[in-house]
């Protein structure tokens, strides 16, 4: 029996998450690379959309199944999850770095007696061994890691791997009852945020900073927001001013964040700020001071007042997309 | 009550980072370095669960690593913990290699829930907190904005996409601190008197060997200065063909 790479997929509230398919793609590379067997694991009670994942070069995926799945227990998926890895003789797991990879990695590394690296950007194999490249220092520098152990599991950071579509073929879905499953610790409840988007998973992210001068100015960057389908974010200045919720805060003691489009507006850019949202792959910026250290990292500026700028900005935006 | 705050040392979050000649770790000349922001929330905590509890709780603040360490050991010493522990090793530990110290040192002094940062500002691993819950076969709630101790029971909201997960667990448990879960006090001027006298205890850190090996460390591909294009409401027009077209985000 070749030893096996697992796809660890997460879902919520019945349905896979898209950093789920961006891990089953992942494993099925590497799978490919290091001659090794590839199936994808997920925990849950029903789940819908189980079969998608069989376009990302999939063809066994393994359902740990109890009704005392439908929310997250740590301990439940840990227990269940590292059982059937054990069984099976996998070498390597991935799965999403979101809240419920970050929690889960680590301890499936510890039952496993394997290391794990957290937050990956890269693997690569190289002369045989999986090399991740993550970022530390919030960004500002990136390592290469190899891991010694004999199993390896990896998190990767969501948005940054594509999902590869690869020959479509069905898969064969093997359901595991758990039968009472670990349940020291355990979701009982879930508050939904009134933010409609969370900027940890938004594609585009348009973020306010002082220079919006008070948190009734904020309509101005829910606007754009809404013209755009993108979270709002926010600079720790204006949430230490309580003008914006934590969770919205971008930067080094914020969110990292690796969208297709920020828009930082009136945020002058300091190094915590822009340690949190470099990365993302087209940055503009709007500020009244051209020297402002946003620009530097800018792709596109308009060295301007926001007041004037996003009202305009948000027509326009309405007129392409209409 | 026994309750142990883990507290790393790390560059201030201004610093502008040097890689060092060897190419695996900064260079640490002129660097600043100061407690891990998230781990003031863990010594707060720490400290109003001991309040709640009353009695004869005490926290003990422990850090693994090197001498330098004892400064932000001392800095929870002023905040109001009662002892300070390094764990002293000088080579550079993977986070595992710091959870297994951490964990045999919870252990032998026989806490009974400790509090970590969600994440140590110098790597960003967010892990060493689990692994040491996961060692110790301790219940674990990383990125808490909430939390309860009712007797052994514990309550607490753990931040996540799109909202909050509420947990509940038993002692003894591990939790890792989120910002918005406290305001970290003021050390005062007599914290600060009292910590300067206090004995921070020197122990070896217990043995153990790697997982990870880093082979590299490099600044990321620096970026070109974009284009500023315009100084009002005229250059609108032009940005969103940009993004349009050329980047082909919108
Ligand atoms: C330990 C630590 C951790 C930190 N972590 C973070 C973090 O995670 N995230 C974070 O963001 N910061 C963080 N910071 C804070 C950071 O150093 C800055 O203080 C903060 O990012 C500044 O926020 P800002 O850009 O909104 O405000 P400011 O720096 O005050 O900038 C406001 C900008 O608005 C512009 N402006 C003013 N009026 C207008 C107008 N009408 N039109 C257009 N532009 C205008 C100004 O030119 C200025 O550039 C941290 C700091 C520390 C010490
Ligand atoms: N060297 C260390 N000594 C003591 N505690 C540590 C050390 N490194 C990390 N921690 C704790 O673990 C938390 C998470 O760190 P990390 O997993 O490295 O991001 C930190 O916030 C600290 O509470």
């Amino acid at each position: 029996m070749a030893n096996k790479i697992l796809a660890i997929l997460e879902q919520r509230e019945g349905l896979l998450k898209k950093v789920s398919f961006e891990a089953a793609s992942v494993a099925s590379v590497l799978a490919k690379d290091l001659n090794l067997e590839v199936e994808a694991v997920v925990a849950g009670s029903e789940i819908k959309n189980l079969n998608e994942i069989s376009k990302y070069g999939i063809k066994k995926i393994v359902h740990l199944k109890s009704s005392d799945f439908e929310n997250y227990t740590s301990s439940g998926y840990t227990e269940a999850i590292s059982n059937y890895a054990k069984e099976v003789n996998a070498v390597c797991l991935i799965m999403g770095n979101t809240a419920l990879g970050n929690d889960l990695a680590p301890r499936l590394a510890v039952k496993l007696n394997s290391g794990c690296v957290m937050d990956s950007i890269n693997l690569q194999v190289e002369t045989g061994e999986i090399i991740a490249t993550r970022p530390v220092y919030a960004g500002k520098a990136l390592v290469k890691v190899k891991l010694s152990s004999g199993i390896k599991v990896y998190t990767i950071r969501p948005n940054v791997f594509k999902a590869v579509l690869s020959e479509n073929s069905d898969a064969v879905i093997e359901v595991k009852e758990i039968s009472s499953p670990n349940l020291r610790s355990r979701v009982v409840s879930f508050k939904k945020s009134e933010g409609k988007l969370d900027v940890a998973e938004a594609d585009i992210i348009v973020s306010g900073g002082r220079g919006m001068k008070g948190p009734e100015n904020f309509n101005l960057i829910e606007s754009l927001a809404d013209s755009l389908g993108a979270a709002v974010g926010a600079s720790r200045a204006v949430v230490d001013a309580g003008w914006r919720p934590h969770r919205e805060q971008v930067g080094q003691t914020g969110k990292t964040v690796s969208p297709s489009l920020y828009v930082a507006c009136g945020i002058s850019g300091a190094i915590q700020h822009l340690a949190g949202m470099s990365s993302s792959k087209y940055i503009v910026a709007i500020n009244k001071d051209k020297d402002a250290p946003i620009f530097s990292v800018a792709d596109y500026g308009i060295a301007g007042d926001v007041f004037e700028i996003l009202p305009a900005l948000t027509e326009e935006i309405k007129k392409i997309r209409s | 009550m026994k309750i142990a705050v883990c507290v790393s040392h790390v560059p201030d979050t201004a610093t502008r980072i040097k890689i060092g000649a060897d190419r695996k770790t900064i260079d640490s000349a002129g660097v600043t370095y100061i407690i891990n922001p998230y781990d003031e929330f863990a010594v707060e905590e720490a400290l109003k669960t001991k309040e709640k509890l009353g009695g004869d709780s005490l926290v003990y603040a422990i850090s693994v690593g090197g001498d330098a360490n004892k400064e932000s050991i001392r800095k929870a010493l002023a905040m109001g913990v009662d002892e300070g522990i390094l764990l002293k090793d000088d080579t550079q530990r993977d986070s595992f290699g710091i959870a297994h110290a951490l964990a045999a040192e919870i252990k032998s002094l026989g806490c009974e829930i400790a509090f970590f940062g969600k994440q140590s500002v110098d790597f960003d691993n967010s892990i060493t907190g689990q692994v040491t819950a996961e060692l110790l076969d301790y219940n674990c709630v990383p990125v808490v904005v909430d939390f309860k101790l009712e007797g052994s029971k514990i309550i607490a909201e753990r931040e996540i996409e799109g909202g909050r997960e509420v947990v509940e667990t038993e002692l003894p448990a591990v939790i890792t601190t989120q910002k918005g879960l406290n305001e970290p006090r003021y050390a005062s001027l007599k914290g600060i008197m009292a910590s300067k006298k206090k004995v921070i205890a020197e122990k070896p850190a217990a043995q153990f060997s790697n997982y990870s090996e880093i082979i590299d460390m490099n600044l990321p591909p620096s970026k070109q200065p974009g284009r500023i294009l315009g100084t009002d409401s005229s250059a609108v027009a032009e940005l969103v063909k940009l993004l349009h077209e050329e980047a082909k985000v919108i």
